[in-house]
């Protein structure tokens, strides 16, 4: 009897609780086990990889670490109290979690926020895309040797965390966003801090402009790099900056009319033709640098006005089905929800997240890299853990 | 809170239907369910539509062609999930969603067909597959579903999509293990998430939450002192303080 390459993962994979071997030594190649503590993860992600000397044979991700089971407790709370729940899928990026779940409550219910409650989400949404997605281009130095970057951005990131922090009271789970509005306003004088904040976020974008972007040994060690084509990512579902950065013109905030207050903005979709771990890099500092500009023109178009629709008082979602999707930091977030129209929350809750497809990509893309690329590969495809295990 | 306050009748009324949509919310979708019409004949059992959506019901042997038809003629190639739905009414669900802890449980609605109510779409069964495509160039996207069985002989099964979609492989994986759906095709379903000795599907209605059995859902506490029932209120200043 044979046994594929796929019988030896399987295996493998089962072995997962037995942490202590890091490594095994056989006939042809070497296991090695990457995680599930490695730096290059956000969270404990385990990869077990098959080597020939350098170069990798296949590669298996064996995620499940952090699995929360967040289906199943949606399905036991109410609408109101899931949003707690989901702030901790993508924990960078929290506010975003929360919109598309609302949004699919609304939906259902058949009302809508008023404009200055779409507007403030627009604004914490593109918040929270700035908070996550500034770790990222600082973090992506620390996976090729280089620490600067990274202090840089726990410097910048944190005047909008405090801006966060200062709006809704979390700095890191929100909870802000309610069926029909928001929680509550935005305190006085936040906007201007806001504009100020926007100002120091793009120097830091050139910053990382010119530390790492222009760095010969950077752009050596990322380009080429674990190339994704555009075929390849719409099979496995890659999306967001890393679907842009293979040359997908898609975004959501663009594409998809949802109530929310992107359409008031002059924004551009950047995209990147190469698929390489650079053009990852490069879409998402060019996104973040989007983001402030979105920033700015939603605070000074903010319209005045209720921030909360009238919703009876015990939330009672009609019987039905419905599919709200976002582009988050990460990628298309959605939820499909089905309701059946009893007075608790969801009947079932799917919950569609960005990194659970960025990262399936992982065994076809490792194939026959180097080891030193693995790190870059992932952490240029940026994932949460959160976000993968749920 | 009284027992009254939450008792069976006040929890009847109030919950609008909407009205089912018959027309297409965008052309687009409209020639999407026309033409899998077209290409599966009697394979396609039912579709329905919202004001944003469209949802198509395939045969459970029509599966893999659907989704044959959607990549490679409607330009549906962006996988967005697939996943799996058990419409069974879990008997202690019933009662934990009335937020009522001394409720006496629903009765069982029992293992039999046509002992549950499906969704949009319809359905025969007690579980189904469900999956989401979308188009990336004209931005739209559909559901498709399939009965699955109802899993009382042997698992329920669908065709597996791998062989269309690289990326069903983890999302078909998911759904086995959650909901112990089996997929013809699929090249190894082992677990990924939860340790290989698990046992029993964890997101089918009657695998019990512990945490709930143990000790009542502490979050009970929040709807004391509501308003009175179903009143909708100015809720952007005083949600219940005038009450």
């Amino acid at each position: 009897m044979t046994v594929t390459d796929y019988q030896k993962t399987a295996y493998v994979a089962s072995q997962a609780a037995d942490a202590r071997i890091s490594f095994d030594i056989e006939a042809e190649g070497m296991t090695l086990n990457i995680g599930p503590q490695h730096p290059a993860t956000h969270g404990t992600l385990r990869i077990i990889v098959r080597l020939d000397g350098e170069q990798v044979i296949w590669a298996d991700p064996v995620p499940g670490y952090m699995h929360r089971g967040y289906e199943k407790l949606c399905e036991v709370r109410d609408y109101a109290q899931v949003t707690t729940l989901i702030n901790r899928i993508d924990w960078l990026g929290s506010f975003a979690n929360e919109v598309p779940f609302i949004l699919a409550a609304e939906q259902l219910m058949g009302i809508e926020a008023p404009p200055r409650a779409q507007y403030i989400r627009t604004i914490l949404f593109e918040m929270a895309r700035i908070a996550n997605i500034s770790l990222f281009l600082g973090d992506m130095g620390v996976q090729l040797g280089a620490l600067t970057p990274v202090f840089f951005a726990f410097r910048d990131r944190e005047h909008v965390l405090n801006l966060i922090e200062s709006a809704t009271g979390g700095r890191f789970h929100p909870n802000f966003d309610r069926i029909g509005g928001l929680k509550d306003d935005l305190p006085k004088g936040w906007i201007d801090e806001c504009k100020q904040a926007m100002r120091r976020i793009r120097s830091f974008c050139d910053e990382m402009d010119d530390l790492l972007v222009g760095n010969a040994v950077f752009q050596q060690r990322t380009r080429g790099i674990g190339v994704i084509p555009r075929d390849i990512a719409l099979e496995y579902g890659v999306s967001g900056p890393n679907a842009r950065a293979s040359g997908i013109d898609w975004d959501l905030r663009r594409d998809e009319d949802l109530p929310l207050a992107w359409k008031h903005c002059d924004w551009k979709v950047w995209t990147h033709p190469d698929g390489d771990s650079f053009a990852r890099y490069w879409v998402r500092l060019q996104e973040t640098r989007e983001a402030t500009r979105i920033i700015e023109q939603l605070c000074d178009g903010l319209p005045a006005g209720p921030i909360r629709a009238k919703v009876p008082a015990r939330i009672r979602v009609p019987r039905g089905e419905v599919f709200v999707h976002t582009e988050n930091p990460l990628g298309e977030m959605g939820y499909y929800v089905v309701s059946d129209g009893s007075p608790g929350g969801p009947f079932r809750c799917k919950i569609r997240t960005p990194s659970f497809s960025n990262i399936s990509i992982v065994p076809w893309l490792l194939q026959g890299v180097y080891v030193p690329d693995v790190i870059t590969i992932l952490a240029s495809l940026y994932f949460i853990l959160g976000d993968i295990d749920r | 809170m009284s027992p009254e306050a939450e008792s069976p009748e006040a929890t009847d009324v109030v919950v609008a239907e909407p009205e089912a949509e018959t027309s297409p919310p965008t052309e687009r979708h409209g020639q999407m369910v026309a033409a899998l019409r077209d290409a599966l004949g009697d394979g396609v059992i039912e579709h329905a539509y919202s004001a944003v959506d469209a949802w198509v019901r395939v045969r459970p042997d029509a599966w893999f062609e659907a989704g044959r038809v959607c990549k490679e003629r409607l330009g549906l190639s962006y996988l967005c999930f697939v996943s799996g739905i058990d419409w069974k009414q879990a008997p202690d669900l019933g009662a934990t969603k009335r937020w009522d802890p001394d409720a006496e449980p629903t009765e069982d609605p029992g293992d039999g067909p046509g002992r549950w109510t499906t969704g949009v779409g319809g359905g025969e069964t007690r579980f189904q597959v469900f999956a989401r495509l979308y188009d990336v160039t004209r931005h739209v996207g559909l559901t498709l579903k399939v009965d699955a069985g109802d899993g009382l002989d042997g698992a329920p099964k669908a065709a597996s999509w791998v062989p269309l979609f690289r990326g069903a492989d983890w999302h078909e994986r998911e759904a086995w293990e959650m909901y112990g759906l089996e997929f013809d095709g699929h090249p190894g379903l082992r677990h990924l998430y939860l340790p290989g000795e698990f046992e029993g599907f964890p997101l089918r209605k009657d695998f019990p939450l512990l945490a709930r059995e143990v000790k009542p859902w502490p979050g009970l506490v929040n709807v004391e002192g509501l308003p009175g029932e179903d009143e909708p209120t100015e809720s952007g200043e005083a949600d219940g303080a005038d009450a």
